[in-house]
C-alpha cells in the first residue's frame, strides 16, 4: 500500500496533505504558546522551560520535545520531497507556454511552490537564530525572552520573520483547503466552511504570529 | 468583420512551429469560429498555401473533437466548445491568437491538431463496466436512485475534448479522469469494478505523463460542459477508499 500511495501523484498529494495538517496543528500550539511573552519574561521562561518537561516522570526531560521534533522533522521532509516530485511532474507535463498570456488562479495558489521555499529557507534560520543561537549573536541558551526582544530588536531580524509569516498566511490560505480536497472530505455543502476555516485559520496564525515583533518594535515587549 | 489572426503552424510533431500572421475579411457576427476558419482556410487554398489543420467533427458541441486556445482560453471566451464559439464574442479589427492545446501528454500532430490518444488510454484502463452484451436490458431491472442518476449524468456529460488538460498550469488530466471515474462509480452497473476502475484509471492518467492537481480550478473554469472542481475531490476520496481496501487485501 505504501508502494501504490508514493508511485502515484494523488497518493503523493495525500501525503502532502497529511504533513501539511500535521505541522498546521502544530503552528497552531506554537502561536499561542509565542503569546505568552506578553505576561513577561517570567511566565514565558517558565512556558518555554514547562517544554522540555512535558511528560515527566514518565518521559525523561526533554524526551516529549524530541519526539516533537522528529514528527516534525518527518512532516517537513515528506512535505518537501513530494512537493518538488510533484513539482518536477507538473513543469514536465506542460514544458511549453501559450504565446497569449492572461493571469491565470489567484495570488495564494500560485505563490504556493515559491512560498515553500521562503518557509523552508526561513524554518532553518528559525532554528539556527532562536533555538541553537549559531546565527545569533548574543545567545543566551534557556533565556528565550531576552533571545526573542533581542532578534526582534535588529531590522533584518524582523523583515525575515514577517515577511516568511506573511508567506506562510498565503500557504494555509491555499493550503489548508487545498488539503480537504485531496482527503476527498471536500464537498458543494462544506465547501464554503472550509474556504472560511482556511481563511481564518491564515490569518489568526498570521497575526498571532507577527504580533511578537511587532510588540517588540513598538516597545510593547522589552 | 476584418481580422487579425495569429496561428500557431507547425509542419509536422518533429518540426519547430512559429506564430503566423493572417488578415481575414468579410466575417459574420454568426459564423461560428470554425466558419471563419474554414474562410481563412478558403483563402489559403486559393492562394496555393497549406490551409491551417484543426481537429473538428460534428461541429454541435457534443463530440469533444474541436479544440484550439483561443486567446489564452481554452475554447475561447465563452464557456462553450469552439464550435459553438460565435464571432459575435469578437470585435471588428479585433486580434486573435490561436494555439494548440499544450501539454506533454497531448504532443501537436500538425499546426493546431494534437494527439489526445493518451485520453483513449485512460478510458482503456478502467473507464467501463462489464456487462452482458446482447438484447437491451430491462430499464427497471436495476433501480437508480435519482440523485445518483443526476450526478452520473453531470460527469457523464464530459465529451473528452481535453480543455481541462489545456487550461490547467500543470497540464494535470484530473478533471477528466474524475468525470470518467465518478460517472461510473456512483452507478450500481459500475460497482464491480469500483476500486479497479479508479487504481488503474489514476495510474494510467499518471503513465501518460499528465502532471497533478494544485487546486488552481483552471480545468473547471475552462470546461464547456461545466463538470464541477469538485469531481477530483470525489475521486480523491474513491481512490483513498480503494487503496484502503486494497491494502486489507
Amino acid at each position: 500500500m505504501t508502494r501504490t500511495i508514493w508511485d502515484s501523484s494523488v497518493g503523493k498529494k495525500t501525503v502532502m496533505a497529511v504533513s501539511g495538517l500535521i505541522m498546521l496543528l502544530y503552528l497552531v500550539v506554537h502561536m499561542l504558546g509565542n503569546l505568552k511573552i506578553f505576561f513577561g519574561s517570567g511566565e514565558f521562561n517558565h512556558y518555554a522551560h514547562w517544554l522540555r518537561t512535558i511528560g515527566e516522570p514518565f518521559m525523561h526531560y526533554e524526551w516529549t520535545l524530541w519526539v516533537i521534533r522528529v514528527v516534525l522533522l518527518v512532516a517537513v521532509i515528506a512535505h518537501a520531497t513530494s512537493a518538488y516530485q510533484l513539482s518536477r511532474r507538473d513543469i514536465k507535463a506542460r514544458p511549453s507556454k501559450y504565446v497569449h498570456k492572461r493571469p491565470r488562479a489567484s495570488y495564494a495558489t500560485r505563490t504556493m511552490r515559491w512560498g515553500g521555499i521562503i518557509l523552508g529557507l526561513f524554518i532553518v534560520w528559525h532554528i539556527l537564530d532562536l533555538t541553537t543561537g549559531t546565527v545569533h549573536p548574543g545567545f543566551e541558551s534557556g533565556r528565550p525572552y531576552q533571545n526573542v526582544v533581542d532578534t526582534f530588536s535588529t531590522w533584518y531580524g524582523n523583515v525575515i520573520y514577517i515577511v516568511a509569516m506573511l508567506a506562510l498566511g498565503l500557504h494555509i490560505r491555499h493550503g489548508f483547503w487545498s488539503a480537504a480536497q485531496t482527503l476527498g472530505v471536500g464537498s458543494r455543502t462544506r465547501d464554503r466552511a472550509l474556504k472560511t476555516i482556511a481563511n481564518v485559520l491564515a490569518l489568526v496564525l498570521t497575526v498571532g504570529f507577527i504580533s511578537v515583533p511587532v510588540a517588540v518594535m513598538t516597545g510593547v515587549v522589552s | 468583420m476584418k481580422l487579425t489572426l495569429r496561428v500557431w503552424r507547425q509542419k509536422n510533431a518533429d518540426a519547430e512551429g512559429a506564430m503566423s500572421t493572417y488578415e481575414v475579411d468579410g466575417i459574420s457576427s454568426d459564423m461560428s469560429f470554425l466558419e471563419m476558419l474554414d474562410t481563412l482556410n478558403e483563402e489559403l487554398i486559393l492562394k496555393g498555401e497549406d490551409p491551417v489543420a484543426f481537429d473538428h467533427d460534428c461541429r454541435e458541441g457534443i463530440c469533444g473533437a474541436c479544440s484550439l486556445v483561443i486567446n489564452g482560453d481554452a475554447h475561447g471566451p465563452e464557456r462553450t466548445t469552439t464550435c459553438q464559439l460565435h464571432m459575435r464574442s469578437f470585435k471588428d479589427g479585433d486580434t486573435i491568437d490561436i494555439e494548440p492545446w499544450r501539454a506533454s501528454a497531448f504532443p501537436v500532430i500538425k499546426d493546431l491538431v494534437v494527439d489526445r490518444s493518451a485520453f483513449d488510454r485512460i478510458i482503456q484502463a478502467g473507464g467501463y463496466i462489464t456487462a452482458p452484451t446482447g438484447t437491451a436490458p430491462e430499464a427497471h431491472a436495476t433501480p437508480v436512485p435519482k440523485p445518483d442518476a443526476d450526478y452520473a449524468f453531470e460527469h457523464a456529460e464530459c465529451i473528452g475534448c481535453g480543455a481541462c488538460v489545456a487550461a490547467c498550469p500543470n497540464g494535470a488530466a484530473m478533471l477528466f479522469t474524475s468525470a470518467k471515474i465518478n460517472h461510473l462509480n456512483v452507478l450500481p452497473q459500475g460497482a464491480p469494478e469500483r476500486e479497479s476502475r479508479v487504481l488503474d484509471m489514476v495510474a494510467q492518467m499518471d503513465d501518460e505523463g499528465f502532471g497533478g492537481c494544485t487546486l488552481t480550478g483552471e480545468c473547471a473554469t475552462a470546461c464547456p460542459k461545466g463538470i464541477p472542481l469538485m469531481s477530483i475531490t470525489n475521486m480523491n476520496r474513491e481512490w483513498l477508499r480503494a487503496t484502503r481496501k486494497a491494502g486489507k487485501r
